[in-house]
């Protein structure tokens, strides 16, 4: 299926109708451990970013000639080897930025979205639409990770982006890396009200 | 003819046991010292065959200690304790003890009774076994991979709606962790280290899983095809779990041998396990509940998930052996 959308649509897919980790509820893992602070967010949002768009465009380049049946463990190698690129940069130019996500920069590989990413579009896509396409997953990501860890590290530490804010430290629970789990869980259950409430006035106008 | 083969196999499991424990325990190479071991963060414990004289029990000076990395740093020690048998020595020392490695102690010139019995160099270190079966706990339990290392969530939400499909997943994902674990273990130790190719872990890793994962695929399905209806869903699902990737990162990065890195796989095969199979049977109740239409599926799961990862830090600091 070609897909038909401009990229400003394929941007805004990412961002909202398809957000990764509250539509689509994938690659959850560093949504719970990473999102303690707004910097930490972002910072795996950027790594991520450069990972699906580099991967969407390198399959959707060589698409032409990947047997059907080796396709997915083509998917994988490509992401290793795109993954790799980003750990070592980032242990050679941002060490301390690179400590904090710990093992979660190589665990990327086995991120769900990506792959799905380059399975559903970049394959069946033109580069030009992979690479919006791969834009709008990462934003959507980091989009994702940004929101969590605003919350996360205002009522947690009172702090955003290391400056402090409100001066004092409302729930000091949030900033428990655990936290994680009930903060993915109400914003699902935000968005889920949105749409509630969406789809009855639209029965409404209806 | 069955009785003879267990009875062959008790034979062997018991020479692999006695084996296993001539490896651990302390080594000492003074005869005159019966026993020597860590106690508490800041002891070491070591008893003698006969009484020692109590001047020089007390004096520090008798004894150096030290890890056996560095021999250079010496150990302070702070206070000596003398059991009323004259047969114990207590030295506590300044600083808490890093029993994870081997402590050298060395005792110059025991007087017994007014004799000399010479010097006595003691090789004091935790029991081997301990150490593994603490590596098995830590991995299951203290750092299960589920509840607080947060690895592995897309699968686990996935599979926990319910017992007997978690169960299946669990039983599935050990097998294929330690095989692959293993294997990576191997390579990573006898191909990669050498040959100074550390960089190309994440590749040659998720390769390996890939492969793994396809190798049990095609076994199971021409040895027991019974066995491959019922676990050969999951197989697929195994590949997408970050803990599968994440464990032989971990063994990469902390040099584990070969018991230990076993023992870590198998521990992170059964902390999933058990995460699975508590996370289903309290989703299965929740089935039953009345919860809010926003909060119905996975936020509500989320939250669950939540509370048990609360209840899992109770485990957190502590330590066995």
């Amino acid at each position: 299926m070609v897909s038909t959308k401009t990229p400003a649509q394929l941007v805004f897919n990412g961002l909202l109708n398809e957000n990764p980790i509250f539509r689509l509820a994938l690659s959850m893992c560093p949504a719970v451990a990473i999102s303690t602070t707004v910097m930490n967010g972002l910072m795996l949002g950027v790594a991520v970013l450069f990972v699906q768009v580099c991967s969407s465009c390198t399959i959707a380049l060589i698409k032409d000639y990947i047997h059907p049946r080796i396709r997915i463990p083509t998917y994988t190698l490509t992401i290793a080897t795109w993954v790799t690129v980003i750990d070592l940069v980032l242990s050679a130019y941002a060490p301390v930025a690179y400590k904090a996500m710990g093992i979660f920069i190589k665990l990327i590989v086995a991120f769900a979205i990506i792959t799905m990413r380059l399975e559903v579009f970049a394959s069946k896509n033109t580069v030009g639409k992979s690479f919006w396409d791969g834009i709008g997953m990462g934003l959507g990501f980091m989009f994702g990770m940004v929101t969590l860890g605003f919350f996360r590290e205002l009522l947690g530490m009172g702090t955003l982006l290391g400056h402090d804010v409100l001066g004092f430290r409302p729930l000091l629970f949030f900033a428990l890396p655990l936290a994680g789990f009930f903060c993915v869980g109400f914003m699902m259950a935000v968005f889920n009200y949105v749409e509630l409430v969406f789809n009855r006035m639209k029965r409404k106008a209806g | 003819m069955g009785h003879m083969t267990r009875y062959k196999s008790f034979v062997l499991g018991g020479i692999f046991l006695a084996a296993l424990l001539l490896l651990t325990g302390c080594e000492s190479q003074g005869r005159f010292i019966t026993k020597a071991a860590f106690k508490g963060t800041h002891d070491i414990v070591v008893t003698f065959a006969g009484p020692v004289d109590e001047a020089w029990a007390k004096d520090i000076s008798h004894y150096r200690a030290y890890e056996k990395p560095d021999p250079d740093i010496q150990l302070e020690i702070s206070s000596i304790a003398l059991s009323s048998d004259r047969r114990t020595v207590t030295l506590h020392f300044e600083e808490a003890l890093n029993q994870d490695e081997p402590h050298m102690l060395t005792m110059s010139n025991i007087m017994s009774e007014g004799k000399s019995v010479g010097t006595a160099f003691v090789r004091v270190k935790k029991l081997y076994l301990g150490v593994l079966f603490s590596v098995l706990i830590g991995a299951m339990l203290i750092h299960n991979f589920v509840f607080t290392k947060y690895l592995g969530l897309c699968v686990f939400f996935g599979t926990s709606q319910k017992r007997s499909t978690a169960v299946g997943m669990g039983v599935t994902f050990t097998i294929v962790m330690v095989a692959s674990a293993m294997m990576s273990w191997a390579l990573y130790q006898f191909v990669l280290k050498p040959y100074h190719l550390d960089y190309l872990q994440i590749i040659v890793f998720i390769g390996l899983v890939s492969l793994s994962v396809q190798a049990v695929d095609t076994i199971l399905r021409k040895i027991n095809p019974i066995l491959f209806k019922a676990f050969g869903v999951y197989l697929v699902l195994v590949i997408a779990n970050c803990i599968i990737l994440a464990v032989p990162l971990i063994l990469a990065d902390n040099e584990y041998n070969a018991w230990e890195s076993l023992m870590l796989a198998v521990g992170a095969g059964l902390g999933f396990l058990v995460a699975l199979f508590l996370m289903s049977s309290a989703r299965e109740r929740l089935e039953l509940a009345n919860v809010p239409p926003t909060y119905r599926g996975l936020p509500i799961a989320f939250v669950v998930a939540g509370l048990f990862a609360l209840a899992f830090l109770g485990f957190s600091g502590m330590s066995i052996f």
